[in-house]
């Protein structure tokens, strides 16, 4: 028989096994604490070797369409000094590898582009309607149910991260994974990078090795003329990049 | 301010007849027979000024009505997006979900050169296979398409990575036969792969 | 899509179509066409008054069209009301309902309703049928047209109109701010590209108005008044020498400080803005107008002459703005942001963002002109023949 005590005992009992019910749907870890991150990227130019598994896991991972890019690739070749003429390639975003070079001689390397997640960013800023936002841990997001489609954040991203989506006529960008990295696990790019060469970092974590590097070695943010706050973090980069 | 003659004097005093200013206006003067009927003379500013009042509360009603109620709560954005977008479901499982089973295989890569190298680099999206192990085997790519994407010669890759011109190194040898791909180092039947 | 260089992956293809380019181009009309009519109403320009209702008759018909571009451009029009529920004040774009609405009710609207209301009452009482309804409605019940009435509609009506010149600098300004602040693009990144648009404007809103003007006439087979056009030409001439003074300082500007862009935006101005840069907006578009009818103030030049110049000078400058938009918005988007290529804008005839569309837009406004035009017909004699 249920009695009032019976009640009173089992209610407790209930809550505690509610929060491991809860643990078990697929949202983020219940001890994810928002406040607690500040999430960045860095971007080592001296690892990469442009094997495209990033784009491709990144596509996988975010259903991104064909001809589309929430990251990619770019092959540079910088014949001599000069650092405005720069010769760049993207086959496909780098996203089937690059084919060989012709290029001979001078400085080649590859870069790794993706949203630089700015901690004061200009695509938030005008978009009218507040679809797209930074996140209270770091993270420049589109809210795809609430999204016009005006792509006046298309226009003001200074790096060309964004796209509209062409079935769902929203604006579409990296998300950081947002859906992993509130679970504990890393982005999509970075947990198929062989080399190391993108690593999450977590800016308010001083455990975080990434967060350590940071604070030793010569990094550079991309257009830091524009004051965009960007956190992805690049490390041995050529000038003549863009 | 008098319309016709443009000037600054009361229009209340002003000795021009209407007819006169209507048409300066270029109006015609009001026909015979037609009914004027006796409102205040700003009457119809009032009904307007009625009607725009009602369309404002209306507005305002509807406004509270359709802004989602989650807005605003960090930002100005929906709140519930934040809990949306962590809801996803995961393509790939994370390297520390292969531990578990595979500890094995852990225990030759962790010795050899792709120690760095997460297991769903090579082998694809795993979540399903991590989640339940029997819905979905992996398939591998062919080795000779999955190494070259790394290991080939190009002058765009740091001087220190190992790369190979295929074509030179092997002469059509497919990779495996001498390289056992856990630990790149290791021959085939040197150390159970 | 053919791309010259290289271009980071997602910028190959535009975002901002020739709709972004009839937007701006539709509402300058409108604040062109506005300005000319306070011309007569503020400042008291007589020589301009056959040209006043009818000034304000083709505004309100082109701001009645200026939403329907943006409305076939957003990736989801049925979540514009958005706009109005949380717009998000750092965005000039969310301006736009606002700005839109305020122009449309308590200046456009009212301004024309307040100004034809003396013949809607005449009107309500000496049709029958479905017209009598129409003007009756438009009365709002009241069909008080006595001295007292119109007087205070005279005065409202006089500082609706004085509210309404910067809020038309408004209606049109913001969209010059909305490019003009966008730092990552610098074609557009400039604190004159509000003032640019808003001088252009004027200069469409009134080479529109003259066109309509001597079109009506001719069609209504009535003398041109010589000394309205003359004077609305002069007006046009002014405010053109201020638009070119300000996009040549632009210009000169930008090829004295040469920053990072400069390269770039050099070449693709001389390759694939050449036609519409160089020949459209600059040569037949703004020099030829201004000399011509500079010309006219100086020489003295007989009306046949003076008419046709008038109707040339005006097509050529309307084309000459609608090139200045499209250079603007498309010219924007046609270099990388990288500085290191160019893409192509592939125009389609048939498509939600085409050709036609376009085409359609800019011809709609004339068609609402007509039909206003028969409602609230903005000259004298044809009132009394519907009266009677």
């Amino acid at each position: 028989m249920i009695t009032r005590r019976k009640m009173l005992m089992l209610l407790p009992a209930a809550a505690f096994a509610w929060k491991y019910v809860l643990a078990g749907t697929p949202e983020m870890a219940s001890n994810y604490n928002r406040s607690e991150h500040w999430w960045g990227m860095l971007l080592d130019i001296d690892k990469c070797i442009g094997c495209g598994n990033c784009v491709r896991g990144c596509a996988t991972e975010n259903n991104v369409p064909e001809g589309y890019f929430r990251t990619w690739v770019e092959r540079y070749h910088v014949p001599g000094w000069r650092q405005e003429t720069p010769q760049v390639d993207s086959p496909n975003g780098g996203k089937d590898g690059f084919p060989p070079s012709t290029a001979v001689g001078g400085k080649n390397f590859f870069v790794p582009k993706m949203c630089n997640h700015c901690a004061e960013s200009p695509c938030t800023q005008v978009c009218p309607v507040g679809a797209t936002f930074e996140s209270p841990d770091g993270v420049v997001l589109v809210d795809e149910t609430y999204c016009l489609g005006c792509r006046y954040c298309i226009q003001a991203c200074p790096y060309g991260c964004r796209f509209l989506h062409p079935t769902k006529h929203t604006a579409e960008k990296c998300s950081l994974c947002y859906h992993r990295i509130t679970k504990g696990l890393t982005t999509a790019c970075c947990e198929n990078c062989p080399t190391g060469a993108r690593q999450l970092a977590d800016l308010k974590n001083p455990a975080d090795p990434i967060h350590e590097f940071l604070k030793t070695h010569s990094v550079q943010v991309l257009k830091p003329y524009l004051a965009t706050g960007a956190k992805a973090f690049y490390h041995d980069i050529d000038g003549s990049v863009r | 301010m008098c319309v016709c003659c443009a000037s600054r004097h009361n229009v209340a005093t002003c000795s021009i007849p209407c007819a006169t200013r209507n048409r300066a206006r270029g109006w015609p003067t009001e026909p015979d027979g037609v009914h004027v009927s006796k409102f205040k003379d700003a009457g119809h500013l009032v009904r307007l000024a009625i009607a725009c009042a009602i369309v404002l509360v209306v507005f305002l009603l509807v406004r509270a009505y359709f802004i989602p109620k989650t807005f605003g709560e960090y930002g100005h954005y929906r709140g519930a997006a934040l809990s949306e977008l962590s809801s996803k479901p995961l393509a790939y499982a994370g390297h520390k979900a292969c531990e578990d089973c595979h500890a094995d295989v852990l225990e030759v890569k962790k010795a050899g050169k792709h120690a760095g190298v997460n297991c769903e680099a090579c082998h694809g999206p795993l979540a399903k296979h991590a989640e339940e192990p029997a819905s979905m085997v992996p398939q591998l790519p062919e080795t000779a398409v999955l190494c070259a994407r790394c290991h080939e010669e190009n002058i765009a890759k740091p001087k220190t990575f190992p790369q190979v011109a295929s074509t030179q190194h092997s002469g059509g040898v497919v990779c495996k036969t001498c390289h056992v791909p856990h630990s790149p180092l290791l021959q085939p039947g040197d150390k159970k792969s | 899509m053919p791309v010259d260089g290289f271009m980071y992956p997602n910028e190959i293809e535009l975002q901002w179509s020739v709709l972004i380019v009839v937007y701006p181009f539709v509402t300058g009309l409108v604040a062109g066409a506005f300005i000319l009519a306070s011309l007569e109403r503020i400042f008291h320009v007589d020589a301009v008054k056959p040209t006043y209702r009818l000034a304000m008759l083709t505004a309100l018909a082109f701001l009645l069209v200026a939403p329907l571009p943006l409305q076939l451009h957003l990736g989801h029009p049925e979540r514009s009301l958005e706009m109005y529920l949380t717009p998000h004040r750092s965005s000039p774009m969310a301006m736009f309902g606002f700005v839109y609405l305020w122009y449309l009710m308590a200046v456009l609207l009212l301004e024309v309703w307040l100004d034809f209301r003396r013949d809607i009452v005449l009107l309500s009482q000496s049709t029958t049928g479905w017209r009598r309804l129409l003007y009756r409605a438009l009365t709002l019940g009241s069909s008080n047209i006595s001295q007292g009435a119109l007087r205070v509609d005279e005065r409202v009506g006089w500082v609706v109109t004085l509210i309404g010149i910067p809020s038309a600098f408004l209606l049109h300004g913001y969209v010059g701010f909305i490019f003009g602040t966008v730092k990552a693009n610098p074609w557009w990144s400039s604190p004159l590209m509000p003032v640019v648009f808003i001088f252009s404007a004027m200069v469409s809103g009134i080479a529109m108005v003259m066109l309509v003007y001597m079109a009506m006439m001719k069609l209504r087979k009535q003398p041109i008044d010589m000394r309205c056009v003359d004077t609305v030409a002069q007006y046009m001439l002014y405010t053109f020498i201020i638009d070119f003074a300000l996009e040549m300082l632009d210009l000169i500007h930008r090829i004295s400080v040469a920053d990072e862009s400069f390269r770039s935006l050099d070449f693709m101005v001389h390759t694939r803005l050449f036609f519409s840069q160089v020949i459209l907006q600059i040569v037949l578009g703004t020099v030829v107008p201004i000399l011509a009818i500079g010309l006219i103030q100086i020489f003295h030049v007989p009306e046949k002459i003076r008419r046709a110049a008038y109707a040339i000078c005006g097509c050529l400058t309307i084309i000459g703005i609608f090139a200045m938009r499209w250079n603007v918005v498309i010219g924007g988007q046609l270099f990388s942001k990288s500085f290191l290529g160019y893409t192509t804008y592939k125009l389609e005839l048939i498509s939600r963002e085409g050709e036609l569309v376009a085409a359609g837009l800019l011809i709609l406004p004339f068609i609402i002109l007509a039909v206003l035009i028969k409602v609230l017909p903005p000259w004298p004699e044809r009132q009394t023949t519907i009266g009677d």
